[in-house]
């Protein structure tokens, strides 16, 4: 019988190593998988490889993960915010790696790393700065920059609803990155609002499907 | 001369946007143009981070803290709008689905080029967003800024010294003291939107040679 439902946070991150590489679902506060990143800092892994489209705000979730000093590089679009004081002052001081992507640049390497392609040429920031050092080809009348695809160990995600296979409803915004990120990652650990019984989930609007999901955990 | 304030630029770039268009509205000073579009034209605001029908700010104590835009504001959904994810979203954008996109700007060159990410300052924290996606991938872009630097330089500039967003994206420029076209022959003046601001004086302030045709 599959059953994804883990009893709790730290048990669903038990085996999560030193070096890691962990994608984090959210889009500011909408999608944050807030109690799985209290779990994680709590579980002591460092010199992470982070990925989510931000770099923290305030002193919470993965800001407070910067700020306790487990994360060696961060890969996001857009670090720089007015309550993103700990990846300032990690970044001044030289502890932190940067990788800025463009927005669409990211969710499409994260896309293409769970959908099994190798690259991709896209035209996003071809004669700016961020493809400097890039391999760039003409097709037709436009100018693309190869991007490769980012993958990861774990992904933490937060959805809605959840089934024990595993498939995933999210609410509103709070979608953003969660179904992609599901897809790249070796081992996606997802918190639900609610835990429902198989078949509850009407099939025409799962948005991920279980084949993506590895563990889940109840949390308010 | 009295130039435009922030919100008659936004009312006079809503004017431009036709019933049934899909539109990007940046963070920042696009965002006002939400609250000019004219009432009788049905207008689908997109926002990067995966909704299409942006409707209103919510009333205070109705926010949902997982239905904001990509300023991260608290928003509303219209009937009819939906839900999608990040690379769904921007495939929407970089796939040429958006009519327009509206974005604020440090300078643009006389070729169309953007720069709006970065000042270029050795000590600055890059942050760059979805700007050059969006950049590259609606139809037209319009910018909409001050025509000036607080010290009085022209934000339109033959070449851009800021860090670029796109190579020649901008279809139009939207300023308190004019409106202006990019085109592949250079820049053409549409309106002067200032009162008592003459041509030659516009010309002046804007550095860069302007075309119009009507004063032919």
């Amino acid at each position: 019988m599959i059953n994804k439902f883990f009893a709790s946070p730290q048990a669903a991150l038990a085996d999560l190593p030193d070096g890691a590489s962990v994608m984090l679902g959210g889009f500011g506060n909408a999608g944050m998988p807030t109690q799985l990143i209290d779990a994680l800092i709590s579980q002591g892994a460092k010199d992470l490889t982070i990925v989510n489209n931000n770099a923290g705000n305030g002193d919470t979730g993965l800001a407070a993960l910067l700020g306790a000093g487990r994360v060696r590089k961060i890969i996001c679009s857009f670090p720089r915010q007015s309550d993103s004081w700990h990846f300032d002052r990690l970044y001044r001081e030289g502890k932190l790696e940067l990788e800025l992507v463009p927005q669409g640049t990211l969710a499409e390497r994260i896309r293409a790393a769970g959908a099994g392609v190798g690259a991709f040429f896209t035209p996003t920031a071809y004669g700016t700065r961020l493809a400097e050092g890039k391999e760039t080809r003409r097709i037709g009348e436009r100018d693309y920059v190869l991007e490769y695809p980012i993958h990861a160990d774990y992904a933490l995600i937060k959805a809605d609803r959840a089934d024990r296979w595993g498939n995933l409803v999210y609410r509103k915004t709070a979608r953003n990155f969660g179904p992609i990120m599901a897809a790249a990652a070796r081992c996606t650990v997802v918190q639900v609002r609610e835990t429902v019984e198989l078949g509850e989930l009407d099939p025409e609007t799962v948005v991920t499907p279980g084949i993506f999901v590895k563990r889940v955990i109840k949390l308010h | 001369m009295k130039k435009l304030d922030r919100k008659q630029i936004a009312a006079r770039v809503a004017r431009d946007i036709p019933d049934g268009a899909y539109v990007n509205l940046g963070i920042g000073l696009p965002t006002l143009v939400a609250d000019h579009l004219p009432k009788d034209r049905e207008i689908i605001l997109h926002s990067e981070n995966g909704v299409l029908g942006v409707g209103p700010r919510p009333a205070p104590g109705e926010e949902d803290e997982d239905l904001i835009n990509a300023g991260k504001e608290p928003v509303t959904l219209l009937t009819g709008g939906s839900y999608f994810h990040h690379a769904d979203s921007f495939g929407m954008i970089r796939g040429r689905h958006l009519d327009f996109c509206v974005l604020g700007a440090f300078q643009v060159s006389a070729a169309g080029d953007l720069a709006n990410w970065h000042t270029g300052a050795p000590d600055a924290i890059p942050a760059v967003g979805g700007a050059m996606d969006l950049a590259v991938g609606a139809k037209q872009v319009l910018v909409m800024m001050e025509h000036l630097t607080k010290d009085g330089q022209s934000k339109i500039v033959e070449r851009c010294t800021y860090p670029l967003t796109g190579a020649r994206c901008v279809s139009r420029i939207y300023t308190d003291l004019a409106v202006i076209d990019v085109r592949p022959d250079g820049l053409h003046l549409v309106e002067i939107v200032a009162g008592d601001l003459s041509f030659d004086e516009l010309q002046r302030l804007n550095g860069v040679p302007l075309k119009y045709r009507a004063a032919a």
